[in-house]
C-alpha cells in the first residue's frame, strides 16, 4: 500500500467516523422521497381494487343449465382447515349425479381465507371472489347459508 | 385621528405591548399549530402517505384552493384535548404535577423576547426587549426548562415518570454545556471579524454585524474566510447540541414514545399534556430563533433585506425573511427525525461528553488562535 492509499483509507475512515456524509446522503433520500407517489387511497372517494387471484367471500357456481354444480361430496368440508363449511348432501333431482347439498353453510367468521376449499372442489364449484367488505350487524348474518352463496 | 394614532404608535409602552403581542401571539400561538401540521404532513410524506388533510380552517376552508388541505387540524387537536378528562394521578404532588407542563412552555417563550425578529421600523426595533446581556438571558432561562421535566417526572408518583425524568434532565444539562460553548464560538467569531474589534453577546449587534452580507454571516467565519470551517464547525455542534436540547430525534430518549412509555409526560392528560407539546415546539423555535440569529444573519439575506431601510415595508420583509430561515431549519428538524435512527443513551453521553465539549472547546481556541495571530479584527 503507498503512502497515498494509506492517506486516502484514512480520510474515508474519517469520513465515516465523522457520521455526518452519511447523514447528508440519508436526508437527501428522505427528501427525495416526499416528491413520490403516494400510496395511501382516500378511502371514501377512492376504494381499493383487489387484484386478480384475490381469495375473498366465497361463492357457488353454476353450471350452464343454471343448476348448481356442487356434488356435496364434502372434499371442501375435509380440506377446510378452519372447518367452518358444513354440507347436509340429499338426493340429486338430476341423472348425472348421486347428491346434491340440501344445506351448504360456511361461517364467514371462522374463515380464514385460504382456499384450499376452490382446490379440492373436484367439479370447480366452489370459488373465492374478490369481495371483502361485506359488513353485518349481527354474528348470524356471516353464517351465509346455500342460497346466499348461490345467489354471488 | 390619525395624528392620535400615530402618536399613541410611538409611545414605548405601546410599541412594547405590539411586539410582545407579536412575539406570543405569532411565533408561540400562531407558529407552534403550523409547525405541528407541517411536521405531520412532510413526515406523511417522506413515507408515502397522505397525512391528515381532511379537516380545513373553520369559515376561511381552504380560501378557494390557495391554502393546503389540512390547516384545521391543529385546531381540531386542540378543541379535543381541551375537552378530555384531565387526569391527576393519586398520590401525585398537585402543585408541582400543574408547574410542570408551564415551566416547559414559559422560559422558551421567554427567550424569545431577546431574538430581534426584524429591523427597525422607524426608530423601534424589531426585538421586544434590547438587553446587552441577551445572549446570557436566553440561556439562563433555557436552562429552566429542566425544571419543567424533572418536576413533571417527578410529581407524577410513578416510577417509570420519574425515570424518564431523570433521563430527561441529565440529557438536557450534559447538552446544554456543549450549546452554549458553541454559542461562545459565535461571540468569538464577532470578536474576531467586527469593525471595531470588539465583540458582543448582544444578539442585535450580533445580527447587525451579519447583515452586511452573506460572508459576514458567522456560519461563514463572520467576514474572514480563515474562520469559514470554525463557523460551520460551530454551527453544526450547535445544530446537534439543540437537537438533542430539544428532545428531538436521533435523541429524543426522554420520550420515547413507543418503548420507554412516554418518560416524564406518561401520566399527563388533557390540555397540561398539550402543554408539554406546545412547549416542546416553542423550545424548537427558539432554538431554531437562537440558530438563524447566532449563525445565519439573522432576518438580514442579502439582495431582499436593506439594513439601512427603517421603512414599514422593509421591516415586515426583514421579518418574512427570519421566519423563511426559521421554517427552513424547523423543516430540516422533520427530515433529520425521519432519516436517522435513535441514539443509545451510553452513546448520546459519549456523543455529549466526549466529543462535543471537547470539540467545542478547540473550536472556541481555535477561533481565538487565528483572531489573535492574523489580528483580523478591523480596529488593531
Amino acid at each position: 500500500m503507498t503512502a497515498g492509499q494509506k492517506l486516502k483509507s484514512l480520510w474515508l475512515k474519517f469520513l465515516i467516523k465523522l457520521y455526518i456524509p452519511a447523514a447528508i446522503k440519508g436526508m437527501s433520500r428522505t427528501l427525495a422521497r416526499v416528491f413520490r407517489p403516494k400510496v395511501t387511497l382516500s378511502y371514501p372517494e377512492e376504494v381499493h381494487v383487489p387484484r386478480k387471484g384475490y381469495r375473498g367471500e366465497h361463492r357457488l357456481k353454476k353450471d350452464e343449465l343454471g343448476r348448481m354444480k356442487c356434488v356435496a361430496c364434502l372434499m371442501c368440508q375435509t380440506a377446510c382447515p378452519a372447518e367452518c363449511i358444513r354440507i347436509d348432501a340429499g338426493p340429486s333431482p338430476w341423472p348425472d349425479r348421486e347428491k346434491i347439498p340440501v344445506a351448504f353453510t360456511i361461517d364467514m367468521l371462522k374463515c380464514i381465507y385460504c382456499g384450499m376449499c376452490e382446490e379440492a372442489c373436484p367439479c370447480d364449484a366452489i370459488e373465492l371472489t374478490p369481495t371483502f367488505n361485506k359488513v353485518a350487524l349481527t354474528r348470524e348474518e356471516k353464517i351465509y347459508d346455500i342460497n346466499k352463496l348461490l345467489s354471488r | 385621528m390619525a395624528t392620535q394614532l400615530t402618536r399613541l404608535l410611538e409611545m414605548p409602552l405601546v410599541q412594547g405591548l405590539i411586539k410582545i403581542g407579536f412575539v406570543i401571539g405569532f411565533f408561540v400561538l400562531a407558529l407552534v399549530p403550523l409547525m405541528v401540521i407541517i411536521e405531520r404532513r412532510l413526515s406523511a410524506w417522506m413515507q408515502g402517505r397522505l397525512g391528515p388533510n381532511r379537516v380545513d380552517l373553520p369559515w376561511l376552508g381552504r380560501l378557494g384552493g390557495i391554502l393546503p388541505s389540512g390547516l384545521g387540524h391543529p385546531l381540531a387537536d386542540a378543541i379535543k384535548l381541551l375537552f378530555k378528562e384531565e387526569i391527576i394521578p393519586e398520590g401525585a404532588d398537585k402543585f408541582l404535577f400543574c408547574a410542570g407542563p408551564l415551566l416547559v412552555l414559559i422560559p422558551p417563550a421567554l427567550g424569545m423576547i431577546v431574538i430581534p425578529f426584524g429591523n427597525q421600523i422607524g426608530d423601534a426595533p424589531l426585538q421586544v426587549a434590547d438587553l446587552g446581556v441577551g445572549i446570557l438571558f436566553t440561556m439562563s432561562v433555557l436552562s429552566v426548562a429542566v425544571y419543567g421535566l424533572a418536576f413533571g417526572g417527578w410529581a407524577s408518583n410513578n416510577k417509570y415518570s420519574l425515570l424518564g425524568g431523570l433521563r430527561a434532565s441529565a440529557q438536557l444539562v450534559s447538552y446544554e454545556l456543549a450549546l452554549g460553548l458553541s454559542i461562545i464560538a459565535a461571540v468569538m467569531l464577532t470578536a474576531a471579524t467586527s469593525p471595531d474589534g470588539s465583540g458582543t453577546i448582544n444578539p442585535r449587534i450580533m445580527v447587525d454585524l451579519q447583515s452586511r452580507g452573506i460572508q459576514y454571516w458567522n456560519v461563514f467565519g463572520g467576514g474572514d474566510w480563515r474562520l469559514a470551517p470554525f463557523g460551520i464547525l460551530g454551527f453544526i455542534l450547535f445544530f446537534v447540541s439543540a437537537l438533542a436540547e430539544n428532545n428531538r430525534l436521533p435523541f429524543d430518549l426522554p420520550e420515547c414514545e413507543a418503548e420507554l412509555v412516554g418518560g416524564y409526560h406518561t401520566e399527563y392528560s388533557s390540555m397540561k399534556f398539550s402543554v408539554f407539546m406546545m412547549g416542546e415546539y416553542v423550545g424548537m423555535i427558539l432554538m431554531s430563533s437562537l440558530m438563524v440569529t447566532f449563525f445565519l444573519g439573522g432576518w438580514s439575506f442579502p439582495g431582499i433585506t436593506d439594513p439601512k431601510n427603517h421603512g414599514l415595508f422593509a421591516g415586515l420583509l426583514s421579518v418574512a425573511v427570519f421566519v423563511a430561515k426559521i421554517m427552513a431549519i424547523l423543516v430540516f428538524y422533520v427530515v433529520i427525525r425521519w432519516t436517522l435512527p435513535r441514539f443509545k443513551y451510553n452513546q448520546l453521553m459519549n456523543l455529549g461528553w466526549k466529543r462535543l465539549v471537547p470539540l467545542a472547546l478547540a473550536n472556541v481556541l481555535a477561533i481565538a488562535a487565528v483572531g489573535v495571530l492574523t489580528s483580523s479584527g478591523g480596529g488593531k
